[in-house]
């Protein structure tokens, strides 16, 4: 049964691809809010914001990096609603393949897609004055972190996508994960909040994943801070994993 | 072509499914010979669909059993895969994707040689060659309906599902679907089809099974099944065209396979 499974998949990841291919307006809509967000926070709010760090677009694209990731994640959510409802799905299941390549696929194509938006908005970043002392090592490290932090939210994206009835409700779940950082240490020092909200924002995730890449750029020791933030990350993503997989086969007997 | 042979292609025993309280199969006993045209027939919400999942094995039966080809739907189900191509009730087609790029796509996931060659075989006999190159969802609904069987002919599977293959068709491309229906079961594929449309059962099935609130009610032969009302009376009624004749004499050319004698298009006017 599994001895197809690596050609299924690829077969299948070039199908998405070839979508991603002819709509780029899916990576180029990815890429506008959080690109949006980060004008919007470097040239406006960015000058009042005491962060103690020399330059405010190094303190803040880190979040910027999640918000791009929560924000490209819906597009997954998107495709695989799409799939579901056009009977395409349906018709990979009924067919002598490995089945779970349909669901690997759009697994690794959100990578992909997410990969290429992230690149975008970084690219953004440099033109606006992001730079990174950063080495090789690094920029592995933030990428790992970043692909880690993508498959764990591609996977929520799966529950939705599979269990959503309308394609609002496969795309809306993402909308308080693009929020999700506002409440974190990326845009301003936590230290700064009031009590319940400062303990809300020092104890979740994103959190110690923005302050574990924005080390790594700065080329300082990040500490436990990555630790935390790879346990929080493949915590998810096995929760996340198992729902997905629960949802799927009670979809497909 | 029908049942003299014996050979049972699919085999259905006391099928039962419900979805939370609603019971939707309620004991569903059918068989089907190799190389006949099965049509199940059914109104709405009468339990065809969830027969065909089931075929299919996308979904698991509560209660019974069904086999395909000897292989057991729900403890075999890869070999049924094998045996089987499902075309759903909406045409299960990739939008992004050219029609082209569709068939070669299911001929690599039945892990096929050549799929190029296939896919420009199957173009060419579902007369799509022109429309190859073009993305799908510029397709009409007869061409993608057309697309669609072609993406479940490749490879060439024994048995097909069709879940009511003509909604939402007009008059031509129903006479066109139809058409390739028959070619298939002359050719030995056994298909199992189910529509709401009385005449579509008539015009194809070899036999025909009623299922109305989740069970069997008759199944037989069209000649069986009109034995089952009072004998026909001879009354003088003055022959109407149907709004269909119509329609197909005055669209005339577009209704190719009009060969099939299943539609008198008649020049003169009575």
């Amino acid at each position: 049964m599994n001895t197809h499974f690596f050609g299924d998949t690829a077969v299948l990841l070039g199908r998405s691809l070839r979508h991603i291919a002819r709509s780029p307006d899916t990576i180029i809509t990815t890429t506008i809010m959080p690109i949006a967000f980060m004008l919007l926070f470097v040239y406006v709010f960015g000058g009042a914001i005491n962060t103690g760090a020399a330059s405010y677009v190094n303190y803040q694209l880190p979040g910027i990096l999640l918000i791009t990731i929560a924000s490209g994640i819906a597009y997954t959510a998107f495709r695989l609603f799409v799939d579901m409802k056009s009977g395409i799905f349906e018709r990979f299941q009924s067919m002598p393949i490995a089945r779970s390549s349909v669901l690997w696929a759009h697994v690794l194509t959100s990578l992909v897609a997410n990969l290429i938006s992230l690149a975008v908005v970084v690219l953004v970043a440099l033109l606006m004055g992001f730079r990174s002392g950063a080495g090789v090592p690094a920029w592995l490290a933030v990428t790992g972190i970043l692909i880690l932090f993508t498959l764990a939210l591609t996977w929520v994206a799966v529950i939705a996508g599979l269990s959503a009835k309308s394609m609002d409700g496969a795309t809306g779940f993402s909308y308080p994960l693009i929020f999700l950082p506002m409440l974190s240490s990326a845009f301003v020092p936590t230290a700064s909040m009031p009590g319940p909200v400062r303990a809300f924002a020092e104890h979740q995730p994103v959190t110690y994943v923005v302050n574990a890449i924005r080390g790594l750029f700065a080329g300082q020791p990040v500490g436990s801070d990555i630790g935390i933030a790879l346990v929080w990350c493949i915590g998810i993503l096995i929760v996340a994993y198992a729902f997905a997989m629960r949802t799927y086969r009670r979809k497909v007997a | 072509m029908t049942i003299q042979q014996q050979v049972q292609t699919i085999r259905v025993r006391g099928l039962e499914k419900s979805y939370d309280k609603l019971d939707v199969l309620r004991g569903v006993d059918f068989d089907v010979a190799r190389g006949s045209i099965f049509a199940l027939l059914g109104s709405n919400g009468a339990g065809k669909t969830t027969v065909v999942k089931i075929l299919s094995t996308l979904l698991k039966a509560d209660a019974g059993a069904a086999s395909i080809n000897g292989f057991d739907v729900a403890t075999q189900a890869s070999e049924v895969r094998e045996t089987i191509s499902l075309t759903g009730q909406f045409a299960a087609v990739d939008e992004m994707l050219s029609g082209w790029e569709n068939l070669v796509l299911v001929a690599r996931l039945r892990h096929l040689d050549d799929p190029d060659l296939i896919a420009d075989e199957l173009l060419a006999r579902f007369s799509l060659t022109d429309a190859g190159a073009r993305k799908v969802s510029t397709y009409s609904g007869g061409m993608r309906r057309r697309l669609d069987i072609a993406m479940s002919l490749i490879g060439n599977p024994p048995v097909i599902f069709l879940d009511e293959p003509t909604t939402g068709l007009d008059p031509q491309a129903r006479i066109e679907v139809w058409q390739t229906v028959k070619d298939l079961a002359e050719g030995g594929t056994t298909v199992l089809l189910t529509t709401q449309y009385l005449d579509e059962a008539e015009q194809l099935a070899d036999r025909i099974a009623i299922l109305h609130k989740g069970r069997i009610i008759v199944n037989g032969t069209l000649a069986e099944l009109k034995q089952l009302l009072p004998p026909a009376r001879v009354e003088y009624v003055e022959k109407q065209p149907t709004l269909e004749d119509v329609f197909l004499a005055l669209v005339g050319s577009g209704a190719k396979d009009s060969a099939t004698g299943n539609h008198r298009i008649s020049e003169e006017r009575p």
